[in-house]
């Protein structure tokens, strides 16, 4: 009897392995994951590539595209920076993949890019970032400063009445371009240079007595502070638990964050947490058709009904689907004729509303402030009216100011300068 | 600003008053509770002010149950009940009656939900009704809490309870508060200059606000100047308690260097052995934590002291196998000991990760080590920062005593002066070797402890340490336990003071050009082996 299972067993297999084969043989359409399985990234990463997975599993059981099945190629990069160039070149050359949804952190953005632009490769960015880029060969679908740290200090400012500002970060290029472009902001909306405290610490910070007690210093002064925090990854537990310790509450100095979302709180202790915020385009609490409908299909997917959502899935939802009407509208996977073909294409967000591609690659989306709860959750206290375009070169740093990109001819310029009339030699 | 102590009297309130049964609500009240279950979250300020000024039932417990975002109503009925959630099973009692109601399933209530703009009404609101608690502490939070919203409604109650007060620091604060809305609102000079002088005993950031204010815009020349007198005063007091804060901020980051270097001191300090697995060692200890938290999840408060003599065993064991199947392999040759270490400290983080996940794992702060304990409005100690400073202090002392008076660490001593000689008056130099690396893993497993109090525990949390612990135990003094403890609170109180002037970044760059320097002058650290002993 269990003789006869295991050879039935290994029978199914083996057709199964079979099928594959054929499926592979038959002509498929490539669709590259270029996400860190392994190392400090995975934690974050692997969220996205079961995400697209999950996308093109679905596409395929409603028929593929253009007649061809989707199959995914998944690589791991390992949280590793030069191993992203190399990933990427193994994609597109090796094997051949038509389109890649890829990276987290903008130094890995930055070392794929070269490889993207040499071998003229399609790649889909979820992450927020700090802006300063468009190229041909990305699409940008998480958020520009404007589309997430802007609207939150407007928020601050005139929802909570903040006239003395905390901007704390990590040290590295997000938040310096990040902070560099709210003090510019800051400082063009009046307020005063003395009421500006930046402060940076390394990563993986976990003594944050003093910066507290400054922060605790500098809210004293009877002007109501807020911290606009650009702390990364897991220093952010620690600090939030110091806070919580020292006796500051969110209604007396809240602080706002751009990299803590439902994924980073699920299983934590949310106590010291509970009620500071967060901005972002996308909230698993929102309640919509779209959103109940992607939540239940990924509680299915990774069969546990524990498992969050967050905005950077958002973002590669609405990247995916943007690139398969793309394709649809192109007749092909030609990664020229699709990039022309994505730009101006629409989908619905899935907290309401459609996410449109606009000319410098990057998307028009909602933004959206949230307070945590004690369950992990956002609770949105504030969002924008409408939909903000987002800008890839900033309004508010000296040297990018002049800038736009738009990728449609007879521009076809990531970085074309409105002054000059020219665009730079550089490729992005 | 508002003050931790005051949540912690709340929360406690919260606790002792869920046991109370409640008035049932006037008529009036009853639409407004109906309301607090429909309106909008934007909209629920209102409903909550009037509920405070209408007459009936105390609103007290409600309004602890809502801030602490434990207040649920029935959708069926809008019964308004409190959640309670005991060692893991959730229970609902009706808010005023205090029946509990049984079969209620989570999908038959919904959460009235707070936000911080509610948080802070309640606060104030609490702070309100406690200014007649009986207990003179909870009185006192009560109107300091008050400090930044003095309004003609606050001020008439605080007035009002002033009369009555007996307790001596109570009627302190409430002068204050008085003097506070005297020194805003009156327009007689000369009770403007009654109010700063009533008040410039306090240290208060709102009275230091305050006095800022006046001594820069007062129509009146006497009342700048005397708000100018108190300001001086006032800075200071502040800069003295800012002085000793630092110095506690530079005990406590000391403390931690001290028991995460520890373990290292010995291992590396008397066996001589450059053990790169020592963070993972750290790690372990951390771990044990989260799986004693996670086997025993209502023995949270315990949990620590469970914890330490089972991550001393854990790390203690684990150091005593490294040791026996490789290092022992490789006696003499440091080189290749740190290559077959470091290998083995990437095969624990692996084997963290495959059997924890590579998230990090959260690790519970039992209730008697949050918070902090305040010692006047400029100086407040955190309660988990003292507790490690002690702790690092006792193992400290255990190991001293260790080393000083057991006969393991009378062979331990003589294996390190001179092994050859040991081995000739019959010690077992190996087996000696084994004990000693396993003391010092355990010591690290212990130090592991500690530190899931104060960072994230994930299979990266040993690699955070390990250069921080070799710098401290060079600096100390190869050898040399009073070295390392010199050294770790050295360089933790350095770090401190450098910090505030450079940011975080720069201060540990500073720091490690110091001990750097500081190396090239004397290479046998602060407190050298002296003898012949040192080779």
């Amino acid at each position: 009897m269990k003789i006869k299972h295991l050879v039935s067993g290994i029978a199914l297999s083996m057709g199964a392995s079979v099928l594959s084969i054929s499926a592979m043989a038959a002509d498929t359409i490539k669709v590259g994951v270029l996400h860190s399985l392994s190392g400090t990234m995975a934690i974050s990463e692997t969220t996205l590539k079961d995400t697209v997975l999950m996308m093109v599993e679905e596409q395929n059981k409603k028929g593929g595209l253009l007649g061809k099945k989707l199959e995914a190629v998944v690589v791991d990069p390992a949280s590793n920076w030069p191993l992203f160039a190399e990933k990427t070149r193994e994609l597109l050359t090796k094997d051949e993949v038509d389109v890649i949804f890829g990276c987290w952190t903008s130094v890995s953005r930055k070392s794929a890019l070269p490889v993207l632009e040499e071998l003229n490769g399609l790649m889909f960015y979820p992450v927020q970032y700090e802006g300063e880029e468009s190229s041909k060969n990305v699409f940008y679908t998480g958020a520009a400063p404007n589309q997430q740290a802007i609207p939150a200090v407007d928020y601050l400012m005139n929802d909570l009445g903040v006239k003395r500002w905390v901007l704390a970060g990590t040290d590295y290029v997000y938040p310096r371009t990040t902070n560099k472009i709210l003090e510019a902001y800051l400082v063009a909306k009046g307020v005063a240079p003395e009421d500006i405290m930046i402060n940076y610490t390394p990563f993986g910070h976990s003594d944050w007595q003093s910066i507290v007690s400054d922060i605790k210093g500098f809210g004293a002064e009877g002007k109501k502070t807020a911290v606009v925090s650009t702390i990364n990854g897991d220093a952010n537990i620690p600090f939030y638990k110091e806070l919580g310790n020292q006796g500051i509450s969110a209604e007396d100095i809240p602080v706002v964050a751009f990299s803590v979302g439902e994924e980073e709180l699920s299983g934590l202790d949310t106590k010291p947490l509970v009620g500071h915020l967060a901005a972002w385009n996308y909230f698993q609490s929102v309640e919509s058709e779209a959103n109940t409908a992607f939540i239940a299909k990924w509680k299915e997917f990774t069969g546990n009904p524990k498992r969050v959502t967050n905005d950077p899935m958002e973002a590669t939802y609405i990247g995916f689907k943007m690139w398969t009407q793309a394709v649809e509208k192109a007749g092909s996977t030609d990664v020229d004729a699709v990039e022309q073909a994505m730009i101006g294409q629409e989908t619905e967000n899935l907290t309401g509303g459609m996410a449109y591609m606009n000319k410098n690659h990057h998307l028009s989306k909602p933004v959206l402030i949230g307070e945590i709860q004690d369950d992990g959750q956002l609770e949105v206290v504030w969002e924008t009216e409408g939909v903000v375009p987002g800008d890839a070169w900033s309004d508010f740093l000296p040297g990018s100011k002049d800038l736009v990109a738009d990728w449609t001819a007879p521009t076809s310029c990531g970085n074309y300068n409105t002054v000059t009339k020219t665009c730079s030699g550089q490729n992005y | 600003m508002r003050y931790f102590k005051a949540i912690c009297g709340c929360l406690l309130g919260l606790l002792i008053s869920t046991s109370v049964l409640a008035e049932s609500p006037s008529e009036a009240q009853l639409p407004l509770l109906k309301a607090l279950t429909e309106v909008k979250l934007s909209k629920a300020l209102p409903v909550l002010e009037q509920l405070e000024q209408t007459e009936g039932a105390d609103m007290m417990p409600l309004f602890r149950t809502m801030l602490a975002g434990s207040l649920y109503y029935v959708k069926a009925n809008q019964r308004l009940i409190a959640e309670l959630e005991e060692q893991g099973v959730t229970r609902y009692s009706d808010m005023f009656t205090g029946e509990e109601l049984t079969g209620l399933s989570t999908k038959q209530v919904s959460k009235i939900k707070v936000n911080n703009k509610l948080r802070g009404y309640l606060r104030e609101a609490i702070a309100r009704m406690q200014l007649n608690n009986p207990r003179s502490e909870v009185r006192r939070d009560a109107v300091r809490s008050l400090f930044s919203d003095l309004d003609t409604n606050t001020i008439e109650l605080i007035r009002a309870a002033r009369l009555n007060e007996q307790s001596r620091s109570v009627q302190e604060v409430m002068d204050v508060a008085l003097a506070l809305y005297r020194a805003r609102h009156s327009q007689e000079a000369t009770e403007r200059l009654q109010a700063v002088k009533a008040m410039q005993e306090s240290l208060e950031p709102e009275v230091r606000n305050m006095l800022t204010t006046l001594a820069e815009s007062d129509d009146s020349r006497s009342v700048r100047k005397a708000a100018r007198k108190g300001l001086d005063k006032i800075d200071q007091q502040a800069e003295m308690y800012g002085f000793i804060n630092q110095l506690f901020f530079g005990l406590s980051l000391g403390s931690v260097l001290l028991l995460a270097a520890i373990g290292l001191a010995i291992t590396f300090g008397v066996m001589g052995v450059i053990n790169m697995a020592h963070g993972e060692m750290i790690m372990l200890g951390a771990y044990t934590t989260y799986v004693v938290q996670l086997l025993l999840p209502n023995m949270i408060e315990y949990s620590l002291w469970i914890a330490v003599p089972l991550a001393f065993m854990v790390s203690g064991l684990a150091g005593i196998l490294i040791e026996r199947l490789v290092i022992r392999h490789l006696h003499g040759r440091p080189l290749e000991t740190l290559l077959a270490t470091f290998g083995i400290s990437l095969i624990l983080q692996q084997l963290v990760r495959t059997v924890f996940s590579p998230l990090n794992r959260q690790v519970a702060t039992p209730d008697w080590m949050s918070g902090s304990i305040e010692i006047n409005p400029l100086l407040s100690l955190t309660l988990n920062r003292l507790y490690i400073v002690a702790f690092a202090l006792l193992v400290f002392m255990v190991l001293l005593v260790v080393l000083k008076k057991t006969s393991l660490g009378l062979n331990v001593r003589a294996v390190s002066q001179n092994r050859d000689m040991a081995k000739a008056m019959g010690i077992r130099t190996d087996r000696v070797d084994a004990m000693t690396f396993g003391l010092g893993s355990g010591i690290a497993g212990i130090a592991g402890v500690a530190l899931s109090q104060l960072t994230n525990v994930g299979p990266n949390l040993g690699q955070a340490y390990i250069i921080d612990s070799f710098m401290v135990v060079v600096f100390g003094g190869v050898g040399n336990l009073w070295g390392t403890l010199v050294a770790a609170f050295t360089l933790g109180i350095a770090n401190k003071f450098i910090e505030p002037v450079t940011g975080a970044v720069l201060a540990s760059i500073l720091v490690l050009v110091f001990i750097i320097l500081f190396i090239q002058k004397r290479p046998k650290g602060l407190f050298p082996q002296k003898g012949r002993a040192a080779e």
